[in-house]
């Protein structure tokens, strides 16, 4: 177990690498820079001086050294203007960082733990994944909260009996909505809920069941500070919608194959009643192919939020995402990149931990 | 219990004029026609029959339990004088468990696999008793302890998959009885379990059913285990009962031609390929919706009289006497029974040639990583060990032995899906041992072929009959033009007695009978010298079974071909082989001709497996020897003789040597040897397991 463990986080550590290396590489493009000192300098600066902004800033040199400067394997840049101001990635650190009389280090990276600073935000890009993760933990929880319990409800009544008329529609619903992407369910959801002028809105103000002008507010933006059923409804079932078809799919093939195995017949012809013998016998046994699928909507969930976020204005993880894409903003970027890597693969390392336990007869290899 | 309105000299369970069919979107599937028989309180009564003919419907009829499409069209089911086919959904949840109780075929697959055994046996009587957990669980202790399982407390604490499969049909007996029903109904307990282990299970049934008085509906295709378990036969045929009685009458006076044929086309103990053949019921099974008008055994049945036999539904008749004997024959009055079966032809015993293939200290061992997680040692499995034996031209050498003895890898290192550890592999005058199939010429590999298991998955589902001979023939390069090869294919599906039109159809269209001769067409494409037939006819029903078994001899004397017959059903391999080599854990531990083989002394092993062998002969009188416990794993295998931990001559031999020292090979004589520590004198001793009765 410690061993698969271990193998395990290794392998964690090096994709981590490995990705963020070519992030690194693909934000640090000539052409992406030159972008980013025009849009730090000034615009109308002539090639001259944006590759002298570019040395002066940390930008020269070669992007593997750069890279190792990133990580805290080389040394950080540092830079003495005529002024005789010297400045530095690892000045800035220490700027930034609480306690302000610390000594100039020469190695500031993520492994001293300093990820850089933000372009776009003008912070740290430690403040901003911590505010944003932060927010996007809540989007997340909420939107497991809601999808998991409904959709193994869901696909468990399905699938206890195959082709009778509760499957049949269950199924009608949970292909509907996984066949409804999230930009296109956020916009529905958006136009039928949270439009003054469509959907059930005006007929509602208008009959004073509502006292505003929308049933639910089309914006997430007030969440950040207080989370509150009305503003976040929207955002969790646009993500939600969609993996509760999925997943409630997933458990439905299960239950139904599981129903039709010879120990449920044994559990039956013991005399156990068919709620009994759903809850105790087939439950166990159905949920171990969901359980890996719903691990793997954690990965996916960071897709979700991107969408739901942006149409939202949320600012969690997803929003600033885009942000720091839509501005070539490198550190951030790296940030996030770090982040989805670390959540993509911990989860994966928890759903097979998680199988062990719901099956008796894996041992981890 | 309950019901106090049952009186007890009242058969417990009666059904009448049962009629069950299967409802598809195409047409009403009749599976069971105008079934009755009783069950009086204490007996066992044998349901047997051929896969298909209704006898598993049945029992889930009892149960109440034919899924969404079967449904009950006519009769009754009383049991303690209550009709079963009328009560509500409730009602039946509170006997089921506990006043009947179910044994299935497959252990593994009826125990939930993510339920402790403790839990899964203990719910019984909690359901049906509204029993306290604590209490629960000591009495599963206790009957776990009752069907002779080792370290209750363990066990209880076990998961499904981490007992053997013998263990596991004991638990599932063990949670039949966890409320003393009054009825059990088994299943085919015993078919997916090897031979020695079959015989505790059918002895702990046997015990169980005398303790606890509990009757039994036992389903088998296997006469031989009716013969040991039940007091009454029931004989069923596609869908119908045909005969009833007592088992004696059944065995000794049956009165239904499908009876006596089923009896003559079994391998019992004085049939032989050369002198007695066995007698193949012609034709094939009848698909239910396809039964012929009258008696559905007429097309098949050598006493067929037109016009008579297939103008009506024949009824059941009683027989006179009082033992209530019944057939489904109109013409049980005039048949003369007694009289021999018509011209069995005997054929000359063939002579063995010359050597085509020698082992010589072949051993295949493979290496284990022993923790799922990389770490630990590596084991070593030692599949193979030492094996050393010749095989001649036309000669039938049988390897038997119980599930895990290492006699497919043989098969396996034979062909070249593995290659050897060590040792030498001699085929005609080529050293195979290390040479993977990949790397044989096609002459080898066209010389060497194999009948598998399982005609069912072994051909391929999406290319006709036809196609896949003639594919073989392609690659075994015979032919040189594809007319040529079709003429060949054709004659092919001659040889193995299939119609020329068959060519045509696709494997889902044939039976598994015919199956396995396309099976055998295929092995013969090439003009194979050796056939490995790895069970060639286990998966096949018993009438079948005979007409297969017929064949491959026919095909053998005609080319001289080496049968290497790898099987666990002892008589089978009595009736059909030359030679037999017996193997457990990897060893070879006894080899000689059937006669020696089948006769003391024998080998330890071979006694027991002998006499675990169910025989369907009233006049046989066998030996009982039940090993206890189950084969050790090959990966820890016990150190001295393999067979120490279950051996019970154990004690004759001094000192102790069994547990030290692997037996050398000692040879009796006559090429008979034996693996063995035994003295002389003790071998010789050795009473014979199975013994005639004195007419």
């Amino acid at each position: 177990m410690v061993v698969f463990v271990l193998r395990r986080v290794g392998i964690i550590l090096l994709t981590a690498l490995t990705l963020s290396f070519i992030v690194f590489a693909l934000t640090n493009l000539p052409s992406s820079l030159g972008k980013l000192a025009k849009a730090e300098g000034s615009v109308r600066m002539s090639d001259e001086e944006v590759q002298r902004w570019l040395d002066e800033n940390g930008f020269g040199g070669s992007t593997v050294w750069r890279y190792g400067e990133w990580l805290g394997l080389a040394p950080g840049w540092t830079h003495t203007d005529e002024a005789g101001v010297t400045r530095g990635r690892c000045i800035e650190a220490v700027k930034t960082s609480q306690t302000p009389d610390a000594e100039v280090a020469t190695y500031c990276g993520i492994l001293q733990g300093y990820w850089g600073f933000s372009t776009v935000f003008k912070q740290p890009v430690s403040e901003v994944m911590a505010r944003s993760l932060g927010a996007t933990g809540w989007l997340m929880f909420w939107v497991m909260a809601v999808m998991v319990p409904t959709s193994l409800v869901l696909g468990v009544l399905a699938g206890m009996r195959e082709g009778s008329r509760t499957d049949r529609v269950l199924s009608g619903v949970a292909i509907v909505t996984t066949a409804t992407p999230e930009y296109v369910s956020g916009v529905v959801l958006i136009a039928v809920l949270a439009s003054a002028t469509a959907g059930v809105s005006p007929v509602l103000a208008e009959w004073g069941w509502i006292s505003g002008k929308t049933l639910f507010p089309g914006t997430a933006t007030s969440a950040m500070d207080d989370i509150t059923f009305m503003n976040f409804f929207l955002p969790v079932m646009t993500i939600a919608l969609y993996g509760i078809g999925y997943i409630a799919r997933m458990t439905r093939a299960s239950m139904t194959e599981v129903m039709t195995q010879q120990y449920i017949r044994t559990a039956r012809l013991k005399g156990v009643s068919f709620r009994q013998v759903v809850m105790k016998h087939a439950l166990r046994n159905a949920l171990i192919a969901p359980f890996t699928v719903i691990m793997l909507q954690f990965p996916w969930l960071l897709n979700g939020v991107v969408i739901s976020e942006t149409l939202f204005n949320y600012k969690g993880f997803g929003w600033t995402l885009v942000q720091a894409a839509g501005n070539n903003d490198i550190n951030t970027l790296l940030g996030c990149t770090v982040v989805a890597v670390f959540v993509v693969l911990v989860t994966q390392l928890i759903s097979d931990i998680g199988y062990v336990f719901l099956n008796p007869r894996i041992r981890l290899a | 219990m309950s019901d106090t309105t049952w009186d007890p000299s009242k058969p417990i369970l009666e059904i009448e004029n049962l009629s069950i069919s299967f409802f598809t979107r195409l047409r009403e599937i009749p599976a069971v026609m105008d079934f009755s028989c009783s069950v009086m309180a204490g007996e066992a009564m044998g349901l047997v029959g051929e896969s298909g003919c209704g006898k598993s419907t049945v029992a889930l009829a009892v149960m109440r339990d034919l899924g969404k499409t079967g449904r009950i069209v006519g009769g009754s089911i009383r049991f303690k004088g209550r009709d079963l086919t009328t009560m509500g959904e409730e009602e039946l949840r509170k006997l089921r468990g506990s006043e009947i109780a179910m044994i299935y075929q497959e252990p593994m697959a009826s125990l939930n696999p993510a339920m402790k055994i403790g839990a899964q046996l203990a719910e019984v009587p909690m359901i049906h008793q509204g029993m306290a957990k604590a209490d629960a669980w000591a009495l599963a202790r206790q009957i776990v302890a009752d069907v002779r399982l080792p370290d209750p407390d363990r066990i209880l604490q076990s998961y499904p998959h981490q007992l053997s499969g013998g263990q596991q049909q004991r638990i599932v007996i063990a949670m039949a009885l966890m409320s003393k029903p009054a009825l059990l109904i088994l299943d085919e307990p015993t078919t997916a379990l090897d031979v020695t282990v079959e015989a505790g299970i059918v002895d702990l049934v046997k015990a169980l059913g005398e303790k606890y008085g509990t009757s039994m509906l036992f389903i088998s295709h296997n006469l031989g285990l009716v013969l040991d378990v039940c007091d009454r036969l029931c004989v069923m045929y596609s869908g119908e009962a045909v005969e009833t009685g007592n088992v004696e009458d059944v065995f000794d006076e049956m009165r239904h031609p499908y009876t006596q044929a089923l009896f003559r086309s079994i391998p019992l103990p004085g049939a032989d390929k050369n002198t007695h053949p066995l007698v193949a019921i012609p034709g094939n099974f009848p698909l239910p919706h396809e039964r012929p008008q009258g008696c559905n055994f007429g097309p098949r049945c050598s006493y067929f009289v037109e016009g008579r036999c297939n103008a009506a539904d024949v009824p059941m008749s009683l027989l006179g006497g009082t033992r209530r004997h019944e057939t489904r024959c109109l013409r049980h009055a005039e048949i003369d029974w007694d009289a021999p079966p018509a011209a069995s032809k005997a054929v000359a015993k063939m002579e063995p040639g010359k050597v085509v293939l020698k082992f010589d200290d072949l051993k295949k061992y493979y290496s284990v990583g022993s923790s799922a997680f990389g770490g630990g040692s590596k084991k070593v499995v030692k599949a193979n060990e030492t094996l050393s034996f010749e095989a001649r031209e036309g000669e039938t050498l049988a390897i038997v032995g119980e599930s895990g003895c290492g006699k497919s890898t043989f098969a396996k290192v034979l062909m070249g899906l593995e290659t050897a550890t060590s040792g030498t592999i001699m085929l005609f005058d080529e050293n195979v041992q290390s040479s993977p199939i990949q790397s044989r010429n096609m002459d080898t590999v066209s010389q060497l072929q194999m009948v598998f298991q399982n005609p069912f998955d072994t051909l391929n589902p999406s290319m006709s009959v036809g196609r896949q001979i003639i594919r073989a023939l392609e690659i075994f390069g015979q032919g040189s033009s594809d007319a040529e090869r079709e003429a060949r294919m054709l004659e092919l599906l001659d040889l193995v007695k299939l119609p020329r039109a068959f060519a045509e159809r696709m494997p889902r269209q044939l039976s598994g009978g015919q199956k396995q001769r396309v099976g055998i067409a295929r092995a013969f494409a090439g003009g194979a010298k050796v056939v490995v037939a790895d069970e060639p006819v286990s998966a096949l029903d018993v009438s079948v079974q005979a007409a297969v078994t017929d064949l491959l001899m026919d095909i053998q004397r005609k080319n001289r071909t080496t049968l290497l017959f790898i099987s666990h059903d002892l008589s089978i391999v009595r009736y059909l082989s030359d030679r037999v080599m017996v193997m457990y854990l990897g060893h070879v531990v006894e080899m000689g001709t059937t006669d020696q083989v089948f006769s003391p002394p024998y080998h330890p092993y071979t006694e027991a497996l002998l006499s675990a062998v169910p025989i369907a002969d009233t006049r046989v009188i066998k030996q009982r020897i039940v090993l206890e416990g189950d084969i050790p794993s090959a990966m820890n295998p016990p150190p001295g003789c393999p067979f120490q931990t279950r051996c019970r001559w154990k004690s004759q031999v001094a000192g102790g040597l069994c547990d030290r020292e692997v037996p050398p090979v000692r040879d009796l004589g006559d090429g008979h040897q034996i693996k063995c520590h035994l003295p002389d004198a003790v071998l010789a001793g050795m009473e014979p397991v199975i013994k005639m009765a004195a007419e």
